[in-house]
């Protein structure tokens, strides 16, 4: 018989049976055995695989550090060498839920390990990191376990198997917002002019291409006095220093970045390049601030008639995005503006 | 993005040649850009024109950080 399948199981203080939130600044444990729901997830398994260790992290310690938390988590991870590794489920706890797509993307991306989390759909986790990780849809509660389980179960065993992952509909976890091409027996008009039939008879139908949704914002309340304001530039059209030390795509980015340009005053061509793909860059590599305007930005710092400059500014490449990462960057970003005590944001475009 | 930026809290003068897209989904605060290829620049223009442009540009966008919003709204230059 084939060596079972190494699985890590990533759970909060609570699930793990430690304590509530008086325990919820636990740093990162690791156990080395199935603990708390990981033991119902292992029978779920059904002897095909054994979860070689549990990492448990309090839900604060994480959000309140998560890049640092979820870097001593995957080291943690790597010493397992797993398989797979499955979080949570985490139901509609957010900072939990949180915490799994974090910890889940960072082994996917940092040690290359397959991963496949549970959690409702409301749950910010979702919106945050549904474009790269597994999500199992939940229950609300943990009232929902039962359910929760098997699928999830399923879905780490092809996944430790190396095995192909279907559809979102298929294999039951929330899409991604991916496509993927597939032979059809009928040709695209034959379907197409069978869905207008069923649409206009009132019948069901299906269509191939849904459409994102675009969600609602309440708009931030307006700058009261910018002449005393800290303010940042952003960009998504890819304004990068010469040799794109991040490696930002020209399109379908995965990444963002952040570049100090608190010494300079100008972004000429020798230092910045643009590497967003789809249109042409050639007046933009003749000067950057033609995306990106540091020389006029700084000039209106000096003249007094803004605040100030944040030390950094950010930038991903927008073409090709889905929705649902620009939404996930747009978040990260923010949230280190907030910190940084930035009040204003001068966003560019192509 | 610069939606999740206003959602934070933080107003986010949206730079873009293609105001359409960001009035369409929502964007609270957009600044038409120039064009595609040079959003915040014109080539055609000498230097100190071009600059005087950019000035404007932004002069434009701190009106619209000032102003306050209760939906999608486009802030076109004045004058």
């Amino acid at each position: 018989m084939a060596e079972p399948i190494r699985v890590v199981h990533y759970l909060n203080q609570f699930f793990a049976g430690i304590g509530g939130e008086q325990e919820a600044n636990r740093p990162p444990d690791v156990v080395d055995r199935a603990v708390g729901p990981g033991k119902a997830l292992e029978a779920a398994l059904g002897g095909r695989a054994v979860v070689v260790a549990t990492l448990v992290a309090g839900d604060n310690y994480v959000a309140e550090r998560l890049a640092e938390a979820v870097t001593e988590i995957v080291e943690h991870v790597a010493s397992f060498r797993p398989d797979v590794v499955v979080a949570g489920p985490a139901f509609n706890a957010g900072r939990y839920g949180t915490a799994c797509g974090a910890v889940c993307a960072a082994v996917q991306r940092n040690l290359g390990i397959p991963t496949v989390t549970a959690m409702a759909p409301e749950n910010p986790g979702v919106d945050l990191y549904r474009s790269s990780v597994l999500i199992v849809p939940t229950g609300e509660s943990a009232a929902g376990m039962r359910e929760a389980l098997p699928a999830l179960a399923r879905l780490a065993l092809k996944l430790g198997a190396g095995e192909p992952i279907g559809s979102a509909e298929a294999e039951g976890y929330l899409a991604r917002g991916m496509r993927k091409n597939e032979p059809a027996a009928r040709t695209g008009a034959e379907r197409a002019v069978a869905m207008l039939l069923a649409k206009v008879r009132g019948q069901p139908y299906r269509t191939e291409l849904p459409l994102p949704e675009f969600d609602p914002v309440t708009p931030a309340p307006p700058l009261r006095d910018a002449s005393k304001a800290l303010f940042a530039l952003v960009t998504e059209a890819g304004i990068v220093p010469q040799g794109n030390p991040d490696g930002i795509e020209a399109r379908r980015a995965t990444k963002w970045a952040r570049y100090p340009i608190g010494n300079l005053d100008d972004l000429t061509a020798e230092a910045f390049t643009c590497v967003h793909g789809g249109f042409d860059n050639r007046f933009v590599h003749q000067d950057p601030d033609r995306i990106l305007p540091l020389d006029a930005v700084r000039a209106l710092e000096r003249e007094g008639v803004i605040g100030r400059l944040h030390d950094w500014y950010y930038v991903t490449v927008g073409a090709g995005a889905p929705i649902s990462r620009a939404r996930t960057f747009g978040r990260e970003i923010a949230q280190e503006l907030v910190q940084a005590g930035v009040q204003a944001v001068i966003f560019s475009a192509t | 993005m610069a939606k999740e930026i206003e959602r934070a809290g933080i107003p986010t003068a949206y730079f873009t040649a293609i105001p359409a897209i960001p009035l369409a989904i929502g964007t609270p605060r957009t600044v038409p850009g120039k064009a595609v290829t040079n959003p915040l620049g014109d080539p055609s223009r000498p230097i100190e024109r071009e600059r005087q442009l950019r000035r404007r540009m932004l002069v434009t966008a701190i009106h619209a950080l000032e102003t306050p919003v209760d939906g999608p709204r486009l802030f076109e230059p004045e004058g």
